[in-house]
């Protein structure tokens, strides 16, 4: 059995985020990853993606994007590149191919099992991702069997599947971008849309994360908020990271003869029933991103912005079909592939201590878990930014001294981490 | 099958029925129908809804007077219980459209109905509603309906008429499919 003061399980952005902090303190840990620097990126994503957020917010901690294409996107190949490059730039021992198979609690701190031997150390850091296990409604094990079925981790390329119709469940950052990648390779794509969050790639000629980053709004703190539950819930926007700035909402799918349909309701032998709520959901997200588009106006005019940018405008409304499909026979044949787009959720199956709520999601307060256990890269987890690549950085400055002070308490008195 | 039509009488006139259903043939316009409900809040949860006109046969059509109701919500619920919930209504609907569909389908079957008993159950989980989880629906996740028929056919008969009165019902079929649904500020 090894020791050491910490044990970050998980070299993504936000574990090597961390392991940059943890050294600037001089707290002596280890990064342990299942697989290679950037996993996920590597091996669970289609591989059209680029990410949502521009080359410019690409930053981790003592690292900036210093690329020609600020403005751009990062393929996962570049991606995985500058992941890379931070992760060699880092002192701490990097144990790849260390999968974590249990973390205990134990006196004086967690022991941690992996398939490479055992770990004792004072602290955790729990950053495996927030999107590791899709999140598939019960209905898809009732598919009919000529149904190919499959979720985002799965996809890789549209010739992946068979000629003909796909429906796409979910009309969040994946959906769209899958359905839109979908309906471009020539099948015929049904979207069900449920509840979703709608924004423009630019506003008033800048990127819509300057706008976001600039007024504030993703360095909003989990304490700051008045529904932080709903916060964290909040759906992922519908945007795409494209080398021409583009908006993907749903009236640019449907230009591309995209179908949409309400959220999918039920299944009911081969038949699919879709919510008449079409119109509702599509008018919330209107009035949601008009609202933010008048508090970024108000921002603009109040902080010396607002000469200097190009006039407010306002997107069209949603456009909805005037009676959208309610129901569709899987029978006829029309639809070959459901793609579920439903979201995504963390696994935690190996972390071994008493950290759940009653749905078993991890109880954390902005990150911290328990004495010495430490969450990093969940969804608003200690600001809106959490979640993102460039949210890293202050959540593990801030984590990173949590535990500084706590290992400090413990020299004084010791039993404070053991229960 | 009997075919004693004549002798049985369960009040529902099946000769008229089967010939609206040859005029409306020649005619399918006349069969759009529009329901309406008027709704006045009155105060809190306290609402009063009249039910008087629709449209049908292709003109302005009256009920014999103006139906008034109240809704409101229990006192569980903080509020006045000046009348049913909303969807107490829902399950009172499902009771009366299945109750009159086995009345109508056993008229025509020509069974002899002496006592129909529905009794209607819908559950729902609360925290919905309140926006406490929102994995939890709103409405309910489970509707049981349990009759209780005393006629003058066997089971297997009485089973084939509470069959075909979900076949044949409208809000059985509102609860079990989608709807568009719009709502509008005038």
């Amino acid at each position: 059995m090894k020791r050491v003061t910490a044990v970050v399980i998980g070299a993504g952005h936000a574990g090597l985020a961390m392991s940059h902090h943890l050294a600037r303190h001089g707290i002596d840990h280890v990064v342990l990853e299942r697989g290679e620097v950037a996993n996920a990126w590597r091996h669970e994503r289609w591989e059209s993606l680029h990410l949502l957020t521009p080359n410019w917010q690409c930053r981790l901690p003592g690292q900036s994007y210093a690329g020609p294409e600020p403005e751009g996107f990062m393929s996962m190949p570049e991606l995985i590149a500058f992941l890379d490059d931070y992760a060699r730039g880092l002192s701490a021992p990097l144990h790849t191919a260390t999968e974590v198979l249990t973390l205990r609690q134990v006196e004086g701190g967690y022991r941690i099992v992996t398939n490479r031997g055992e770990w004792r150390c004072h602290a955790a850091i729990i950053a495996t991702g927030a999107c590791q296990l899709p999140v598939v409604p019960a209905m898809a094990a009732a598919l009919p069997p000529w149904i190919m079925s499959l979720t985002p981790h799965a996809y890789r390329r549209p010739e992946q599947l068979p000629e003909g119709g796909v429906l796409v469940i979910g009309a969040s950052a994946t959906g769209v971008q899958l359905a839109d990648e979908l309906q471009r390779s020539g099948r015929s794509v049904t979207l069900a849309v449920g509840q979703h969050l709608r924004l423009p790639r630019r506003y008033r000629g800048r990127d819509i994360q300057w706008w976001l980053e600039h007024a504030g709004l993703l360095d909003q703190r989990f304490d700051e908020v008045e529904d932080l539950a709903r916060a964290r819930r909040q759906p992922s926007p519908q945007l795409l990271g494209s080398a021409t700035p583009e908006d993907l909402d749903l009236n640019a799918l449907s230009e591309r003869g995209v179908r949409l349909v309400g959220r999918l309701a039920g299944l009911v032998g081969t038949r699919l029933q879709f919510s008449g709520s079409l119109a509702v959901h599509c008018t919330a997200a209107d009035l949601k991103l008009a609202r933010l588009l008048d508090n970024l106006d108000a921002w603009a005019i109040a902080h010396g912005w607002h000469e200097a940018l190009p006039a407010p405008e306002r997107p069209a409304p949603t456009r909805v079909p005037p009676r959208p499909c309610l129901g569709l026979d899987l029978a006829a044949g029309e639809i070959k592939t459901v793609l579920w787009a439903t979201g995504f959720r963390p696994d935690f199956r190996w972390l071994q201590v008493p950290v759940f709520d009653a749905r078993g999601r991890l109880r954390h307060e902005g990150g911290v878990v328990a004495p010495g256990l430490y969450a990093m890269g969940l969804p608003f987890m200690r600001r809106r930014k959490s979640g993102a690549i460039h949210g890293a950085d202050d959540d593990a400055a801030e984590l990173s001294a949590h535990l500084v002070a706590q290992l400090a308490l413990r020299q004084r008195s010791p039993s404070i981490l053991t229960n | 099958m009997h075919t004693t039509t004549q002798q049985i009488d369960n009040g529902v006139n099946v000769t008229a029925l089967l010939g609206a259903r040859e005029a409306l043939a020649q005619a399918p316009q006349a069969a759009r129908f529009t329901w309406r409900a008027h709704c006045d809040w009155i105060r809190g949860t306290h609402s009063q809804i009249a039910v008087e006109d629709f449209h049908g046969l292709g003109e302005t059509q009256r009920h014999r007077s103006r139906f008034t109701y109240q809704a409101d919500h229990p006192e569980v619920f903080a509020a006045e219980d000046q009348g049913p919930t909303p969807v107490e209504y829902v399950l009172v609907g499902l009771a009366a459209c299945l109750t009159a569909g086995v009345a109508a389908v056993a008229q025509h079957r020509g069974i002899q109905l002496r006592s129909v008993k529905a009794m209607v159950e819908g559950d729902m989980d609360i925290q919905g509603i309140l926006g406490m989880d929102p994995e939890v629906r709103n409405g309910f996740d489970d509707i049981r309906v349990t009759f209780e028929i005393d006629a003058d056919a066997s089971r297997a008969d009485i089973e084939a008429l509470v069959a075909q009165s979900q076949k044949r019902s409208a809000v059985y079929d509102l609860l079990t499919n989608p709807t568009h649904v719009k709502v509008e500020l005038k």
